[in-house]
């Protein structure tokens, strides 16, 4: 490999405030347009904006989630640029003084790395336009206001990652975080979790940084890394054909799978930032940094190395355990009940997990009650049903939310252990099968898996393997 | 007539005696309207119902006794960059045509609760940029002392208002003289709070980091009244300062013994004209005999303050003026269905002459590459000019200087010369750049019988003590209360 591409990324968070960053009106998703809008968040002549406290405890909570520098005083400044969903003129947004520095996030690719966060800042969203489509419509635009003024964080990285799958990865523990700290929805498609980024490629061992191109429009996980992994390509091959890399804002267009110029560098807009002079520069405490510090809940990093370590279950295991608050706090209920740590894993992390993305639920809407998870487990263990039978009873009670006993008897599910009950069903499928009793006996001894076969067909599967396996061994080899 | 050149607290007490009720003398202000305005073209709207119905209010508010204030009953106007809701309000500018706010700016929702009848509206230079009132996008109005000058600006209409006797008082703004430089211009009181004193909120923004609202009076106790209404922290705005508003009038008759009155030597400059300077020696010396002790100060960064204003300022504008884009209200002109086509059209009818220079201004100082060289520095000399009057305010309790070079120009004067209009703002423009209070009072007249205005500077909040020189001055001068024959 003769090139190593540099990627930086910078995240815009939506903040799960009940307010707007400067005014009171509702940040609520999905209401009708522009019923969420006063004075404040429309721009009209001669108001002001009101910074919004919870934000900063927000903002403030994750700066330091990410180990960053919050600053004792920062800024916000007017970043100035004309467009119909920004009713000032400008968006508020902090400069060169943001509210936290100097920090850093571990991701978990091969073997771990640090990934540097240069900076967090405050800044308020833009509304939204929407294009006429009806006949009525079509060629006018709408403005829809309410997101305007919505509260957002920018998180921006160093260009410390080297793959599409570091990019991802920094990414995924990112949101992780935001969502354990119930700051952000986490919500890509909606919009309230979004990231672009810088990509550049050098020759591996240079130490100066290529020109880079800015990739927008990319709105799941899956885009991101297909959008980076495009444009190292195109990059390269722009190098390798003799030509060079212009510093532009790529947009990437999920259907085609490519990244297409949006703007170069002389088309970028002059934002003409200063300090927003209706604001008085943000202090931020000491005391209230340690009041957020409190608060901090156990984040996912250290949940998943505590998980490693307390439930000596495998990495992989406890990354995806830990990937959610909710779904660690499920699994850890559920440990606490059945005391096997691996196997009430493979249970929440396999089936639970299977089912629940398959209906695009969440784990806290999960109708399974730790307590019948450790029920199931225990009549494994005892022979009750098989693991196969688990399965379909697991659905039944994710279904449901019976416990498992009750689904496995009114299904008349349980398992036949009864050697004589057993006895007699094989003794009718050697019965049917004269021929390949024949064979076996003359030595054909794969064909044991064959009556093995026909008893759990004759038995609707409910047949104890073990038993089955004891008894055959005695009728064929006696 | 009587009752319209009365002070707010003369008229004030008739009130409570019962001697004269409001709907009187709302009645008698808007006759003297109607009979006068259509020379001086002080008022963009008059708002005649509304403002009856307020009086009625208010004299039913002084019957039950009911939170009665000196400004109960009393009319006034206010200049038209204050929004009213339900009343259309212009900034004298054609882009917000058809604008009425759904909310009233605390100034005036303020003066409501102490129970002011508000008259109407008064004219401006558009978007408070200028200093003659001539870059009104909708009239010229005149200096009641002289009709074919004008009354300084950019609150000229407020100014002119008073001095016509058209109103008791009105509210202004001033971002480098608005209030102070039309007052000494009309011959009336005009005071500029610290900045922070009294709230923005809803008072259409031209430089946010400079704009202040105060009052325009017939003498200086009734410039205390309505501060007094005005001030105080709004949560609604937050650079507005939270600390107690002192009862100014309480203190305003305790005279100048004792105090001392900085005499800045950067502010006595060749070319100012002659009559101004010996009126404001002449003032000088009655405080000095009022008790005051004259101590020279220096304020060494004077010279660049209009350098540093302009770049400030314009800064400022050009941000704030960007709402104005034709998208959500005012004026939209949409003649190719293309939004840059909409926003430039809309903006080149829109804005007048003055703004649009303004706004280039500002919008070139805030580029990338003139940043650092423009905006910043300025910001930064800002600072050294803040600190000249902290380090002159070590040795002064106030700074006297003149208020204006020169007595009311001529209509047409300086339009045709951006920069010599600006010069008119020379003595003003320090006191919004260090935030500090300031007032005009009126020190006399030309030979041609134009007022000249004496301008006392304080320390940050302390209106009160700039009050009490003003005061002092005032009384000892009987320069107040004349008004223009009309």
């Amino acid at each position: 490999m003769k090139y190593e591409s540099v990627i930086g990324l910078e995240v815009h968070a939506q903040l799960l405030t009940d307010s707007k960053l400067f005014c009171a009106c509702s940040t609520k998703f999905g209401s009708g347009p522009n019923t969420q809008v006063c004075p404040v968040c429309l721009g009209l002549p001669g108001v002001l904006p009101v910074l919004n406290r919870r934000a900063v405890e927000y903002a403030v909570k994750m700066a330091l989630a990410v180990d960053c520098r919050v600053n004792a005083k920062s800024v916000f400044a007017r970043k100035n640029y004309f467009y119909p969903d920004l009713p000032k003129g400008y968006q508020i947004s902090q400069y060169t003084e943001p509210l936290a520095e100097h920090g850093y996030l571990d991701i978990d690719t091969n073997g771990g790395k640090r990934i540097g966060i240069t900076r967090i800042h405050m800044e308020e969203d833009a509304g939204k336009l929407l294009h006429g489509e009806g006949a009525e419509d079509a060629g006018y635009s709408f403005v829809d206001l309410n997101r305007a003024g919505v509260p957002l964080i920018e998180i921006v990285s160093e260009p410390d990652m080297r793959s599409a799958d570091e990019a991802q990865a920094y990414l995924k523990s990112l949101r992780d975080i935001l969502v354990y700290l119930e700051i952000c929805s986490g919500n890509m498609e909606e919009g309230s979790f979004r990231c672009d980024a810088n990509v550049s490629i050098r020759l591996v061992g240079a130490e100066k940084l290529g020109t880079k191109a800015e990739l927008k429009n990319m709105n799941s996980f899956k885009f991101v890394k297909e959008a980076i992994e495009y444009e190292i390509e195109r990059q390269i091959d722009v190098v390798e054909s003799g030509g060079k890399v212009v510093q532009e804002t790529r947009l990437f267009d999920s259907a085609k799978g490519i990244t297409a110029s949006m703007r170069s560098k002389e088309e970028a807009h002059d934002y003409r930032y200063f300090p927003d002079p209706d604001l008085l520069p943000l202090v931020v405490s000491t005391g209230l940094i340690e009041e957020q510090r409190k608060t901090l809940p156990e984040l996912p990093e250290a949940k998943r190395v505590r998980f490693i370590k307390d439930y000596s279950i495998p990495a992989y295991d406890a990354g995806v355990l830990t990937a959610s608050k909710d779904l660690a706090n499920y699994y850890e209920e559920v440990v606490k009940v059945t005391n096997e740590p691996k196997v009430s894993s493979n249970w929440v992390m396999g089936e639970l997990l299977r089912l629940l993305k398959e209906d695009g639920r969440d784990v806290k809407d999960c109708a399974v009650a730790p307590a019948s998870i450790a029920e199931l487990v225990e009549m494994i263990k005892k022979g009750e049903i098989s693991g196969k039978m688990a399965k379909e009873v697991f659905e039944a009670m994710y279904k449901t939310g019976k416990p498992p006993k009750e689904i496995v008897k009114s299904k008349g599910m349980a398992q036949i252990s009864n050697e004589d009950e057993l006895s007699r069903i094989i003794d009718e499928v050697i019965a049917g099968n004269p021929d390949n009793f024949a064979r076996y006996k003359a030595g054909r001894v794969q064909l044991f898996g064959f009556f093995v076969g026909e008893t759990m067909k004759a038995t609707k599967g409910q047949a104890n393997p073990q038993v089955i396996n004891k008894l055959l061994k005695e009728k064929l080899d006696k | 007539m009587d009752l319209n050149s009365l002070t707010i607290h003369a008229l004030s007490e008739k009130l409570s005696k019962k001697e004269v009720s409001s709907v009187e003398a709302t009645k008698a202000y808007l006759e003297r309207i109607g009979v006068v305005d259509a020379r001086i073209k002080a008022f963009l709207i008059v708002t005649a119902d509304e403002a009856l119905k307020q009086a009625e209010e208010a004299d039913k508010r002084r019957a039950q006794n009911n939170n009665v204030t000196p400004l109960t009953g009393v009319p006034v106007s206010v200049k038209d960059i204050f929004c009213t809701k339900g009343i259309r309000t212009t900034c004298a500018s054609k882009i917000l045509a058809g604008f009425v706010p759904p909310y009233d700016s605390t100034v005036v929702a303020r003066l409501k609760d102490a129970g002011a009848v508000i008259l109407g509206k008064n004219n401006m230079d558009e978007f408070a940029m200028g200093s003659s009132t001539e870059n009104s996008a909708f009239q010229k109005t005149a200096n009641p002392w002289a009709l074919d000058r004008v009354p300084g600006g950019s609150s000229g209409g407020s100014a002119a208002s008073v001095a016509a006797l058209e109103c008791a008082a009105s509210v202004g703004t001033d971002t480098g003289g608005s209030i102070r430089q039309p007052a000494a211009l009309c011959g009336v009181v005009g005071l500029k709070p610290t900045y922070g004193r009294v709230s923005r909120f809803g008072m259409i923004a031209f430089a946010s980091s400079l704009d202040q609202a105060g009052p325009f009076t017939r003498d200086t106790k009734d410039s205390a009244i309505m501060l007094k209404a005005m001030a105080g922290f709004d949560p609604k705005d937050s650079t507005s300062i939270d600390v107690p508003v002192p009862d100014y009038l309480s203190e305003i008759e305790k005279g100048v013994a004792g105090l001392k009155i900085g005499i800045p030597k950067e502010y006595f400059i060749e070319g100012m004209d002659a009559e101004v300077e010996s009126s404001v020696r002449e003032a000088l010396k009655i405080l000095e005999k009022e008790g005051a002790e004259l101590v020279d100060v220096s304020l060494p960064h004077t010279e660049y303050a209009v350098a540093v204003y302009y770049l400030v300022a314009t800064a400022e504008a050009s941000s704030n003026l960007a709402r104005y884009d034709g998208v959500k209200y005012g004026l939209r002109v949409n003649e190719s269905g293309n939004l840059l086509d909409m926003y430039k059209k809309t903006r080149d009818r829109g804005f007048g002459g003055e703004v649009k220079r303004r706004i280039m201004l500002g919008t070139y100082s805030l580029s990338a590459g003139y940043y650092d060289a423009y905006y910043k520095k300025a910001s930064e000399v800002r600072t050294l000019i803040k600190n000249d009057f902290e380090t002159a305010f070590k040795t002064c309790d106030v700074i006297v200087t003149p208020t204006s070079p020169t007595p009311a120009f001529r209509f047409g004067e300086k339009v045709a010369d951006p920069l010599t209009m600006y010069l008119s703002d020379i003595f003003t423009i320090s006191c919004n750049l260090a935030g500090i209070p300031g007032i005009s009072i009126p020190c006399g007249f030309t030979k041609e019988n134009l007022p000249i205005g004496l301008q006392i500077l304080g320390k940050s909040l302390d209106e009160s003590t700039v009050l009490r020189a003003a005061r002092a001055y005032e009384r000892a001068s009987g320069a107040s209360l004349k008004a223009p024959a009309l």
